[in-house]
């Protein structure tokens, strides 16, 4: 005889008592570990989620990175040179420049060592009436035409094919139109006599108003001997990595008094767009992160006030269960303090019965906590318990921490009636038959 | 061997002190039977378990086999009842999930037997329980119960047995059976002091105390 066979004995005896105190024991364990069991899946699908998500940005972004490149190698910026006192406003308002720069520095340009310009063109542009069409306002540019970057490839043949030969003119559309003008006619303009050396077609832009002669010409003309108002650095390509600022840094140091301004180029657009598109899978990535993670910290905060409010519940039934059971042991445990048994061994006897208890429903707590746990996960629409493995669903950690908690919620609870029964009075007991 | 001078013992109650014994003082000599005769609220099983080591008296002193066991400690005093002292109770206090084989053997909790099965199956044949060992109190009749306890009782030789009316709720002949099983300690050297009410039951005593309202009022000569 001892007291673990005794306590087995007891526990079988009593047996709807006892099975309240597991169920209990098993309840509060059960939505422990199943808390533990529905944050671990979730947190676990969220992470799926997030990694099938990020990997998709990351190609995305990669795509981007490549498309690039890809478009880098391929355009090319157009900068505009103007000099450094021109306010960008008004020459956006009025479409050309009030300041002025030699002309000399588009040859200082095109003689640097300038790795990534690679056509100039100077311009002296201004907005001029035209005394011989009744003082009709139109756009006059002057141009030389581009000056190839001859360090670069001295014996390449320079490109005429925009430049405006001397004694010719260039004519929009509605100017063209205006005249009556074709190729080969002349046109008298501020006084002198121009060949029509080609009409553009319509492009619905300032270009329809504008005439081009040749820049000495147009100098003459505006009386700016020598002097420019914009270069047009052309094609400047970027290489890898070589972005505008680099470009304007470059342009910086050979041309110190002037600005450069990117001119809308459609690598600058492209890439503006992709920039946007790949922040915005970021943001999108970044919004499901915070979405998951508010979730996850929803469900711990709901898991924190269910869980501990069922270990109180099932604490203070298993008190109720015990002083029960120590209210109908009194006979026994005064006629075993009678013949001797000390008020420890009562103790042990009343806490090994807790402890069967608590490790028992424990164990089945914990089971029961892994399928209650795996239910609500899938229930919340999470997937993420199936593809689990067995190491995964049987943690030892939970494990331990479910017996644990039960053995300790089970002998805290029974604590105070057991005290009382080891220090309950044999006399009084048996005086009262018992009872 | 058992021995009480003076004892007194008063409770506090809604009204007061209420004195349930009252300077009492006995003696019993080892292979005594003693009866304690009175009736119900008299004291007898106040002055039972005074003597039984398990109410403190509020004066007077009790000495069992030359020791008083309220000079020990709660543990030791334990000790003292689990070597020293057997029990029988008209209330039986079988412990009702445990075998016949096993409650006789529950005493082996308290103080270790070396070889307690084969003393609890010893017992068992003396009292006739033999076909019962692996039986529930609960299946056993009321005679078969108090033969139990008593086996229970003498499980670790005590050199007193205290018997509170055990004979109280059986019938005519299982009541002489137990009686006769008491007398038969005694005469094998024990001391038996039997608390009861009933006049038939004192017969077997060798010796009879009287008592009313909590004092000993005569010692009578069992015919």
């Amino acid at each position: 005889m001892n007291i673990w066979k005794m306590t087995l004995r007891e526990i079988a005896f009593r047996k709807p008592a006892s099975l309240l105190a597991l169920a209990a024991v098993a309840v509060a364990v059960a939505a422990l570990v199943g808390s533990l069991m529905a944050l671990d899946v979730h947190r676990r699908q969220s992470d799926q989620v997030l990694e099938a998500h990020e990997e998709r940005v990351d190609a995305l972004m990669a795509e981007l990175r490549d498309e690039m490149r890809k478009a880098s190698l391929k355009l090319s910026y157009n900068l505009l040179i103007v000099p450094q006192g021109q306010h960008l406003r008004d020459w956006y308002t009025e479409g050309y420049g009030r300041q002025y720069m030699p002309e000399e520095y588009v040859d200082r340009l095109s003689s640097s060592n300038l790795m990534t310009v690679q056509h100039l063109l100077p311009t002296l542009q201004q907005r001029v009436e035209w005394p011989e069409q009744e003082g009709r306002t139109i756009l006059l540019i002057g141009t030389r035409g581009y000056v190839p970057h001859l360090h670069q490839d001295p014996k390449k043949t320079l490109d005429l094919g925009h430049m405006v030969p001397a004694g010719t003119v260039v004519l929009g559309y509605q100017l063209q139109q205006l005249l009556s003008a074709k190729e080969g006619d002349t046109v008298r303009l501020l006084g002198r006599d121009f060949a029509v050396h080609r009409c553009h077609e319509e492009r619905g832009s300032r270009d329809d108003i504008t005439a081009w002669i040749a820049l000495d010409e147009a100098q003459e003309l505006l009386g700016r001997r020598g002097q420019i108002n914009a270069i047009l650095a052309l094609k400047c390509m970027s290489c890898q990595g070589v972005g505008l600022h680099s470009v304007r840094g470059e342009v910086g140091r050979v041309l110190p008094d002037t600005q450069v301004v990117e001119m809308g180029s459609r690598v600058l657009a492209r890439y503006e767009s992709r920039l946007r598109v790949g922040e915005e899978a970021k943001a999108a990535l970044e919004q499901e992160r915070q979405h998951h993670a508010s979730m996850q910290a929803r469900r711990e905060a709901t898991a924190g006030v269910i869980s501990p409010t069922l270990i109180l519940a099932a604490a203070v039934w298993l008190a109720l269960l015990a002083f029960r059971d120590v209210r109908l042991r009194r006979g026994e445990y005064g006629i075993l303090r009678a013949i001797g048994v000390g008020t420890g061994r009562l103790l042990g006897m009343f806490l090994s019965k807790a402890a069967i208890v608590g490790l028992a429903g424990g164990a089945l707590g914990y089971v029961g906590g892994i399928v209650v746990g795996l239910h609500f996960g899938r229930d919340a629409g999470l997937g993420g318990g199936s593809s689990m493995t067995p190491a995964e669903l049987l943690r030892p950690d939970w494990a331990a921490l479910a017996l644990t908690v039960a053995l300790l919620v089970s002998i805290l609870a029974a604590w105070v009636p057991a005290l009382l029964a080891a220090r309950t009075d044999p006399a009084m007991i048996l005086r009262e038959g018992g009872r | 061997m058992l021995e009480a001078s003076g004892l007194t013992k008063q409770f506090s109650g809604p009204e007061g002190m209420v004195t349930a014994l009252s300077d009492v003082s006995l003696r019993a000599e080892a292979g005594e039977f003693l009866a304690v005769r009175g009736p119900s609220g008299c004291g007898k099983t106040t002055l039972m378990m005074i003597l039984g080591a398990l109410l403190r008296p509020t004066a007077g002193e009790v000495r069992i086999d030359g020791h008083d066991p309220y000079r020990l400690t709660p543990e030791a005093r334990s000790r003292f009842r689990a070597e020293r002292i057997g029990f029988v109770f008209q209330e039986f206090y079988l412990v009702p999930y445990l075998s016949v084989l096993e409650n006789i053997m529950a005493p082996s909790l308290a103080r270790a037997h070396s070889n307690a099965q084969a003393r609890a199956r010893e017992l068992m044949g003396r009292f006739q329980l033999s076909d019962r060992a692996a039986h529930v109190p609960a299946a056993l009749s009321t005679g078969e119960r108090q033969r139990v306890a008593l086996a229970r009782a003498l499980f670790h030789e005590p050199k007193l047995l205290l018997a509170d009316e055990p004979t109280g709720n059986l019938d005519a002949e299982n009541a002489g059976r137990v009686l006769r099983d008491l007398a038969a300690f005694a005469e094998g050297g024990g001391t038996v002091l039997m608390v009861t009410h009933h006049a038939d039951a004192a017969e077997y005593a060798q010796n009879v105390v009287q008592m009313e309202a909590g004092k000993v009022v005569k010692a009578v000569v069992p015919q």
